[in-house]
């Protein structure tokens, strides 16, 4: 059996059996899965420096020479990196004292710091299985984004409380702005307006404290209320939907897990994308006590200047680790970080890699390296690699780049 | 997915009753459970039809794919979610501690699975829509996110 790195759901289940250069059957890998693995065999990168091939020796070399004689490195990445790796990271940021960073900063950074915190109650995705009967999907598309959410924990399969089929025993609610192929399962789909998220929380807050809502249509949202209050076990599953509709409202939300609280018993596991990121801000958060967005000059300070977006227009290099900036970022912000001295470690290529003065190729992780990752809802899975490579592990790239500084 | 009004819009509408049946709609109904097969339409056959023969088995073609419960998976738009594999009554019955809790399968008596990213129908025979006894089920039809799988 094998891990599928395609997502934060982390498949433990695939089955796959090789041939030269291609795969020759993969079973219960989902279509994303499928791609993430083919990914394998197309558009690797090979060591360069200045755009010219190198040896991986000269890329790792020119890296550390780039990074030690920087005056504010920022580093970059992580997500999709195991848990290993991103240990020498954050210690490499120390050395260098750089500041680091990863995809949390302007993804589910807000939602996953108050779950890690212990400010918004959460479970496993096996006690969704096991006992949820309400699912909420709020700003969030499974179906596409994490394909075997529902299937595997959420709607489908039968738990050990959840014995019968799901049209008896559980109710799937989507909220979103458009009705997306996850709503067009679920059993209650509420359409909201771009930025409704905050006032249909509050109208749900209202019905909770018996007074009637001032938003969308009045019998629908009682009638959801009571859905929500009849409940024996809920998870909320909110996705960047909702994480960007609120950004500085978010604890309208939190306010309202806590009234569901009050009339049941209600879970909180944002959809966290990439397949190690929790990973990494657990142990930013064990290191630091934040997150993310960290400098370690003189100290531990955090803030938003140390974030990607701010970093990319102050510092003079940076080294991304197996994620693209360039083409996720802003415009202007993917320049200045194109601009700087960018030293980029990734199996594949990408604009980033195109862009970087460094590339430095490494093993895809969960495939041609093992190590240890944190699935969306916390729990801790390790995998093997299942091809076999001479490639180093991001780990050992990052551990040799450190020997040279 | 073609209609059974569709398929009777393109007969000669005679209600000849050469086919053994009262009315070209019933026929209709016939062809699209393919029970009959055009051949069985002498009419049809009569060069002035040409035209409506041609579109008429271009209409059918896809059924001819299926398989004998009349599934139809269209690979392209399939997400291999694995919804229809959990849903599947059949599934859960033969397979209690793989497909019915959410894993891949454990058993080789389940009739959906996901190969290459993509589902598969393996044992046709187990489906509660075989044979004389077959019941509507849409387990799976219902589940699906993509319309990825139908039965005709
Ligand atoms: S759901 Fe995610 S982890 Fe599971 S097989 Fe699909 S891409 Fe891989
Ligand atoms: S029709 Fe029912 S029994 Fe047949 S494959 Fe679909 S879900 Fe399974
Ligand atoms: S046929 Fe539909 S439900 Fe089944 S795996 Fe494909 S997309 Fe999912």
């Amino acid at each position: 059996m094998a891990v599928c790195t395609g997502c934060s759901l982390l498949c433990e289940d695939i089955e796959v059996a090789l041939k030269t250069g291609a795969i020759e059957k993969a079973k219960n890998l989902c279509r994303k899965g499928q791609g993430h693995f083919q990914a394998l065999f197309s558009d690797r990168t090979v060591p360069s420096v200045e755009g010219g091939e190198t040896s991986l020796d000269q890329a790792i070399e020119k890296a550390a020479n780039i990074l030690m004689n920087a005056k504010d490195p920022l580093l970059y990445g992580w997500s999709n990196s195991s848990l290993e790796a991103q240990k020498v990271g954050i210690e490499l940021a120390k050395k260098l004292e750089a500041k680091i960073d990863d995809t949390s900063s302007f993804c589910q950074g807000q939602l996953l710091e108050r779950v890690l915190k212990g400010e918004l109650p959460s479970c496993t995705l096996d006690d969704v299985r096991n006992f949820a009967d309400v699912s909420v999907f709020w700003g969030a598309d499974p179906s596409n984004s994490h394909p075997r959410h529902l299937s595997r924990f959420s709607y489908y399969p039968r738990g050990s409380k959840r014995q019968k089929g799901y049209e008896e025993e559980r109710n799937c609610v989507v909220i979103d702005v458009r009705k997306s192929s996850t709503a067009k399962l679920c059993s209650d789909y509420f359409r909201i307006p771009p930025g409704g998220d905050a006032e249909f929380a509050e109208a749900i807050i209202a019905i909770l404290d018996g007074k009637m809502p001032r938003f969308g249509d009045k019998k629908r949202m009682i009638g959801l209320a009571s859905i929500f209050k009849k409940a024996d076990f809920g998870a909320i599953f909110p996705g960047l939907g909702l994480v960007y509709s609120l950004v500085q409202k978010m604890e309208i939300f939190e306010n309202l897990v806590a009234r569901l609280n009050d009339v049941s018993n209600y879970k909180v596991v944002p959809m966290v994308g990439h397949y190690n990121m929790r990973g990494f801000n657990e142990l930013m958060l064990d290191e630091t006590g934040y997150i993310n967005q960290i400098s370690f000059k003189n100290g531990v300070h955090h803030g938003s200047e140390n974030s990607v977006t701010m970093a990319a227009k102050s510092s003079d290099a940076c080294l991304v680790v197996g994620s693209d900036p360039l083409s996720a970022l802003p415009f202007v912000i993917a320049r200045s970080l194109a601009k700087s001295q960018l030293v980029v470690i990734d199996p594949r290529r990408s604009l980033t890699t195109d862009a970087a003065k460094v590339v430095i190729p490494s093993a895809m992780s969960g495939l041609e390296s093992g190590g240890k990752a944190v699935r969306m809802d916390g729990v801790r899975i390790s995998f093997e690699p299942i091809f076999e490579s001479n490639l180093l592990s991001d780990e050992e790239i990052l551990t040799r780049i450190m020997e040279a500084i | 997915m073609v209609s059974a009004m569709e398929i009777y819009q393109l007969l000669p509408q005679a209600a000849c009753k050469e086919c053994g049946y009262v009315s070209c709609m019933a026929l209709a109904v016939a062809l699209l459970s393919r029970e009959k097969k055009l051949e069985d339409c002498p009419s049809l056959f009569d060069p002035k039809y040409a035209d409506k023969l041609n579109k008429l088995k271009e209409l059918l073609a896809p059924l001819e794919q299926a398989s004998e419960t009349g599934l139809i998976i269209h690979d392209e738009k399939c997400f291999g979610c694995a919804n229809c594999v959990v849903a599947c009554p059949v599934n859960v019955a033969n397979d209690p501690t793989g497909s019915a809790i959410g894993l891949g399968p454990k058993s080789d008596k389940v009739i959906l699975v996901i190969e290459n990213g993509v589902v598969r129908c393996l044992n046709p025979n187990e489906c509660r829509r075989f044979g004389p006894n077959r019941i509507l089920c849409n387990a799976c039809t219902a589940t699906c996110p993509s319309k990825a799988i139908e039965f005709v």
